[in-house]
């Protein structure tokens, strides 16, 4: 069965709550707030937010200016630009993209610390180095 | 001696393959730490001009960083570098925050305000007093006038916890390049160095008296001096008794 995707076009300008049971797409301006809570928000590269977003899965390619809050993913393509701050259990900022803010993933199933794979040397003591003895002419600790 | 060379691109990508593939592809990482021998960054290759090399002070940031709680909030002061952001996000676990002073640098300059900068760092970084436990300065405070350099140190110190760190690279020379470098993590001691133009060159070299003046309010933890001269310092900041 098709179906529709709802969008919002490129000359549609809206101030205030959205909200919907439905991935939508936005093309145009919003300014206020997008709920959208087990579905995709996809900011075109023409859309023009300011806004806060909360969504199952946000996907920016155009410019946000707002918090974005998703259960599961924020996706922030090359062309995308987001200034706020990012709630999200996964994050993918492309290369070449604008981001200005924070970034909590919020992670709940944390891995175990030994998990992070450490140079056994590091196990050393935490004491600061002195500011003496270079070492071996490569490369001294001052 | 005992030399680590890696390389970028596809080659790095077949290294690091490798290296889950074999345990004595680590080897090399571990004569390194265990002979106190730094890696001099090289070129890869004519069509990369990317750079790998291994970092021990980010070994031990990350190490330090690891040791505090998962809900550690961690400053950039570069660029936004989504590897980044996922190798601390979900394998750190802490929150990120993202300040690209180097944006900043380039835009007061782009608009004829260099002089402004110093006011303009003053309070830029929007977080309460004490409330970071790490940051990335990278090789900022090369690009920074000294007016602008000692106001970004003062909020550093503003911002970071007791016992919290910074790492920071600091140029030996001046460079007429206009280039400025995004740091990749590779790995938990290695950095890769990708470079974009910048409106601005190198121009602002600090000594180790510069530094130890700047940062007074914080202690030198380790500092790495690598074969190109390039300073690399993590500070923590002092825990009151």
């Amino acid at each position: 069965m098709h179906e529709e995707k709802a969008s919002i076009g490129k000359s549609i300008v809206i101030n205030g709550e959205l909200s919907g049971s439905e991935d939508l797409t936005i093309e145009g301006r919003v300014d206020g707030k997008i709920e959208l809570r087990d579905h995709v928000l996809t900011v075109g590269s023409n859309g023009r937010i300011k806004a806060q977003v909360s969504a199952k899965a946000i996907v920016v390619l155009g410019q946000v200016t707002g918090n974005l809050n998703a259960t599961e993913k924020v996706d922030i393509k090359e062309t995308g630009s987001v200034e706020g701050d990012v709630v999200a259990p996964r994050v993918a900022i492309a290369d070449g993209s604008h981001f200005k803010g924070s970034i909590d993933m919020q992670k709940k199933d944390q891995p175990e610390k030994g998990v992070f794979s450490k140079p056994e040397s590091k196990s050393k003591s935490e004491t600061p180095k002195t500011d003496t003895a270079p070492v071996n002419g490569e490369f001294a600790r001052v | 001696m005992s030399i680590v060379h890696k390389t970028g691109g596809l080659s790095g990508l077949v290294t690091r393959l490798g290296r889950q593939n074999s345990r004595s592809d680590d080897e090399p990482s571990r004569v390194a730490e265990a002979s106190s021998v730094v890696v001099e960054p090289r070129t890869v290759a004519a069509t990369s001009a990317e750079t790998v090399y291994a970092s021990k002070t980010l070994a031990r940031f990350l190490d330090l960083l690891f040791a505090r709680p998962n809900d550690a909030e961690v400053m950039d002061l570069g660029p936004v570098i989504g590897s980044n952001i996922t190798f601390l996000g979900e394998r750190v676990g802490c929150k990120i925050h993202v300040e690209d002073i180097y944006a900043d640098i380039d835009r007061h300059i782009h608009q004829d305000r260099v002089a402004q900068l110093p006011e303009f760092l003053t309070g830029r970084l929007r977080v309460r007093p004490s409330s970071i436990d790490a940051v990335l300065g990278w090789d900022v405070f090369d690009y920074l006038p000294p007016m602008a350099a000692t106001t970004l140190a003062s909020e550093l110190m503003r911002i970071l916890r007791p016992g919290g760190v910074f790492l920071g690279f600091f140029g030996a020379r001046a460079s007429d390049d206009p280039r400025y470098t995004k740091f990749f993590f590779e790995d938990e001691s290695h950095l890769r160095c990708r470079y974009y133009p910048s409106a601005c060159t190198r121009r602002w070299v600090l000594q180790n008296r510069d530094i130890n003046i700047m940062f007074a309010g914080l202690e030198v933890f380790e500092t790495v001096l690598l074969k190109s001269g390039v300073r690399e310092i993590l500070f923590r900041k002092r825990i009151l008794s």
